[in-house]
């Protein structure tokens, strides 16, 4: 095992590596951000001046070693600054999420007790102005926006820029004890405290060493041979330990730029400036960039839509052989730049005889049919592609697609220079994974969680499946107790849970295997780990039989309509279900359909829509009765729920994940009767507003029975 | 007319009469729009202007900033009597404004649209402007970075590059304002701002007019029809109905006016 490696060259924690990049790569860039219309640069050797400034700014403040600095704020270089400044005087970073409400964060700043907090602007400044008083050890907050906070008591706060002030003033004086410091630092303190999610109960503080870091950094550039020239786009929330890794880990080992949006709505336009050649995105990002192309399709002219999906339907088969990036596309040299130029001229000729060919021919389905033309119109291969047979053949026409439909797609979603792309978190849909893929889209699997540092398994290029999360990552040991749980070993195993013993015993033990508390298994042939479930929601049926929930609402997610599912049916003797709609996919078939509604609630409750999601879930009925252990888990009874669940309402974590407890408590009118056999229900449900007041909605369900497909074994007993 | 400042209890400092109406009445043939009103305006506060419909407000407004000619009456701007003049030879002067129904070029961009707000600082000359060099260029990205700050400001960033024609009202109403705002004006007269917005839309709205009259110290002179907003926003109200001045002081004092209660809650005039 790693745990007794040293530091390579010294470079025991990220303010050493940040003196290294500085030295090493000092005019190359380090962080982008996207402000007042234009990308506003840094480079390593600025980051390294800034970072120090602020640094300074910290000590002059009374910044001590060990104290807790809690980050709050979108994804900007300031806050990733903030974060190493605070590593390099001894303090430790607490990024927070910045959508928690003010008593969430009251949890975590009061369980670590921070003293200091670098925050955004007048929201989270007003958020810990009104939890202050029950904060013990609170002392000073740094904001970075003035805006709108000139008249508050500056007593304890400060701005950003005076703190850097303040720090460049007192160089002379501090610098010797920030260096002194700064060299204290090895590789088993403290790099940064992050919090979990927390789907079962309050949030853990996960306490991680520079060793967890690094090398859990050094190991997964390796695996995926990331360089300095990768460009990434940060967008996912600073408090999940992914972004922690991608952004300050991988970062600042390779040596790569960080790029920030420029605001939250802007992301996928910025996403498109930039172009990232490594790119990261949990499941629920990809289906809404899929179902919003999908949309758009729908709305585009008939050529256009017939020659997307003629496309779309041969890369399926041969997105992997042809479309697959082999090297980094962010500095490509000259020999890489004429190949490129080559296989885009291989398709130019045939693209513009399809498009000849099918045009012509679209004009004369249009003659015949007029606006119903679309129904009876399929796009045709060009004549001349007969020539060749076979894989030539193929190879022709994924060219020819790439001029066509991949490459300006690919643009489009700010994918054309993705050359590693990762999805994890939960499980992503198989059509989903596989259009990404056909794109030619290096889009892998990972499995991974915050007590590892992340990475756990992890899929190597060309060894990519759906339905797998790929074999064990560089120096991790992974072993599956009887109960199917998977336990691992690696350099990333955190220190400890802070302040927190007992869990920290019952989740690591002595020789340092972490229970991840999910089940899962290797598959025998390809030596890939498989995940069933949360090893705590797999139960069992009234009869016996296994109830995995993840299992069956997977399958319901990968409908675009379906945003939410949550399964029920422990102990019980049948499965019902709840089932979110999502509003843009549900809202756009409503217009097509002349559905008028008025709300979400109104279309929720429409009766298409249920007829449709009825249709849906008799259709996953009917594939999870293929399986003969989960066969049990059909769905009896659902209902549409009036309400979208939201971290708001705690009904699901800050990362997006049911959590299934509060939301089986919370609607327990509805789940009875669901249960009862009503056939309606009227609720009223208590939602919080962003801004923290509290409201009710009340509303009627339509409580509905679906079909549920004859199991194989019980059709053999009747 | 008054020349001493004072501070708020919200710590904003409300300076001396910027503006200053002197016994206006404007007509149109026979109908009095406007009957013999005065009122002042002091550098920095929020002036709301209310009353019920065909008060009178509006035209009001359009009398500030040049659109009537008032038949009687003076109009005194920072300690001068006011020629009368073009609604353009106002803008000059520093005075913007918003319209009750919106007023944006909706082909354009929203950042073109605002860009039409700085057409004031402008000097370069059409031919200039053809060839795009020296100065033209250089005024260009000047103006450019300051209306990307205002854009920033009114968290525009997302619709910069959309044709306003595709927005939905809300964010009229905000690039509305951005354009007004972008002339860097020293009075801003806002024409309605949050009619017929939802209660966020209000809500932001509020806030953006705060953060402006806390930010760049614009004196800001407003019309609406929301009490709670108006009310909770304006630092002195003047209350009109039918082209007369029937209050004028704090929200407090507004509210607590006998006549003003009567033309809001109808009272048989006679």
């Amino acid at each position: 095992m790693a745990q007794s490696s040293q530091a390579t060259g010294g470079l025991a924690s990220i303010p050493a590596l940040l003196q290294r990049n500085a030295a090493q790569f000092a005019d190359k860039d380090a962080y982008r951000e996207k402000e007042f219309g234009i990308w506003q640069t840094w480079t390593w050797a600025m980051t390294e001046k800034e970072i120090e400034a602020l640094a300074l700014g910290l000590i002059n403040l009374g910044v001590k070693e060990g104290d807790f600095v809690a980050i709050i704020g979108r994804n900007r270089p300031y806050f990733y600054w903030s974060m190493v400044a605070a590593q390099s005087v001894g303090a430790v970073p607490v990024p927070v999420y910045n959508d928690s409400a003010a008593e969430e964060m009251e949890y975590i700043l009061g369980h670590c007790g921070a003293k200091y907090a670098i925050v955004e602007d007048q929201e989270q400044v007003d958020k810990i102005i009104e939890i202050q008083d029950k904060l013990h050890t609170f002392e000073h907050m740094v904001y970075i926006d003035p805006r709108g906070l000139r008249k508050y008591d500056h007593r304890q706060l400060h701005e950003f820029s005076h703190i850097q002030a303040q720090g460049r003033a007192a160089h002379d004086e501090l610098i010797g004890e920030l260096k002194e410091r700064r060299e204290k630092l090895d590789y088993d303190s403290t790099c940064v405290m992050l919090y979990t999610s927390g789907t079962t109960g309050k949030p853990k503080g996960v306490v991680l060493s520079n060793r967890n870091v690094i090398e859990s950094a050094k190991n997964s550039s390796e695996f995926d041979s990331l360089t300095g020239d990768e460009e990434i786009l940060s967008y996912l929330p600073m408090a999940w330990v992914g972004d922690f890794i991608f952004s300050v880990g991988q970062a600042y080992w390779c040596g790569f730029c960080v790029n920030c949006p420029e605001s939250a709505e802007t992301m996928m336009t910025d996403l498109r400036e930039i172009g990232p050649t490594y790119y990261f995105a949990p499941p629920r990002i990809f289906e809404t960039s899929l179902t919003n192309v999908m949309i758009r399709m729908e709305d585009s002219g008939d050529l256009k839509y017939a020659l997307f999906h003629h496309f779309m339907d041969f890369a399926k088969t041969t997105g992997e052989k042809y479309g697959m990036p082999k090297r980094s596309l962010a500095k490509p040299d000259m020999k890489r730049r004429v190949k490129n130029a080559f296989r885009y001229a291989m398709g130019i000729g045939f693209a513009m005889e399809t498009i000849v060919e099918n045009g012509i021919r679209m004009a004369f389905t249009k003659l015949r049919y007029g606006s119903k033309a679309r129904e009876h119109f399929k796009a045709k291969d060009p004549i001349l592609l007969n020539l060749y047979r076979g894989n030539l053949r193929d190879y022709f026409k994924y060219r020819m697609g790439n001029v066509l439909v991949y490459g300006p797609l690919k643009d489009t979603l700010g994918f054309g220079r993705v050359r590693v792309g990762y999805t994890a978190g939960e499980a992503i849909g198989p059509e989903i994974f596989e259009f990404y893929r056909s794109l030619g889209i290096n889009l892998k699997q990972l499995y991974g969680q915050t007590e590892a540092t992340v990475f756990i398994t992890a899929q190597p290029d060309g060894e990519v499946r759906a339905d797998t999360v790929g074999v064990p990552s560089p120096d991790v040991e992974i072993k599956i107790a009887d109960n199917g749980e998977i336990f691992y070993r690696s350099p990333g195993t955190f220190v400890e849970y802070y302040n927190n013993p007992e869990s920290t015993a019952s989740t690591k033990d002595a020789e340092g295997w972490v229970a991840t508390g999910d089940a899962g298994f290797f598959e025998e042939k390809s030596g890939h780990l498989r995940i069933i479930d949360r090893a705590k929601d797999v139960g069992k049926m009234a009869d016996g039989s296994m109830f995995a929930p993840k299992y069956v609402e997977n399958k319901l997610k990968f409908y675009p309509d379906i945003l939410e599912a949550v399964l029920f049916g422990n102990g019980k003797d049948r499965c019902v279900a709840f089932i979110n709609i999502d509003l843009t996919a549900v809202g756009n078939w409503a217009e097509r359909n002349n559905i008028a509604y008025a709300s979400y609630q109104e279309l929720a409750g429409h009766p298409k829509v249920l007829d449709s999601i009825q249709g849906h879930v008799e259709a996953v009925n009917r594939s999870v009765a293929d399986d003969p252990m989960l066969a049990g888990c059909q769905i009896h009874r659902f209902l549409v729920l009036h309400k979208e669940l939201d971290a708001d309402d705690g009904e699901m974590t800050r990362t997006r994940k049911v959590r299934r407890v509060i939301v089986a408590d919370k609607f327990k009118d509805l789940v009875d009767g669901l249960y009862d056999g009503s056939t309606s229900v009227s609720t009223n449900t208590e939602v919080t507003y962003e801004d923290g007041r509290k409201g009710s909605i009340s509303a009627t369900l339509e409580l509905r029975d679906a079909k549920v497909a004859p199991m194989a074994s019980k059709i053999a007993a009747e | 007319m008054s020349n001493d400042s004072y501070v708020t209890e919200d710590g904003r400092t409300i300076g001396p009469t910027v503006m200053e109406m002197k016994n206006i009445t404007l007509r149109f043939g026979g109908v009095k729009a406007i009957t013999d009103i005065s009122f002042d305006i002091r550098e920095g506060e929020i002036r709301a202007i209310i009353g019920p419909n065909g008060a009178g407000k509006s035209s009001m407004l359009n009398v500030i900033s040049g659109f009537y000619v008032p038949q009687e009456g003076e109009v005194w701007y920072k300690g001068a009597k006011r020629p009368p003049m073009k609604p353009y030879q106002v803008a000059e002067q520093g005075i913007a404004r918003t319209f009750q129904n919106i007023a944006l070029f909706e082909g354009m961009t929203v950042l073109d649209n605002v860009m039409t707000g700085r057409l004031r600082q402008m000097k370069a000359n059409m031919f200039e402007q053809a060839i795009w060099k020296g100065k033209a260029e250089r005024e260009e990205v000047e103006n450019r970075e300051k209306v990307e700050r205002i854009i920033d400001f009114l968290e525009i960033q997302a619709i910069r590059k959309t044709p306003v024609g595709r927005l939905p009202y809300g964010l009229k109403k905000r690039v509305e304002l951005a354009r007004a705002l972008a002339a860097e004006p020293s009075i801003l007269l806002l024409d309605e701002p949050m009619a017929g917005m939802n209660v966020e839309e209000k809500e932001d709205m509020s806030r953006f007019i705060l953060d402006m009259n806390d930010e760049f110290g614009t004196t800001i002179a407003l019309i609406e029809h929301d009490m709670g907003v108006v009310m909770d926003l304006s630092d002195r109200v003047v209350v009109m109905d039918y082209g007369k001045k029937i209050g004028d002081g704090t929200p407090d004092e507004v509210r607590n006016n006998q006549d003003v209660i009567d033309a809001y809650l109808g009272v048989a005039h006679d």
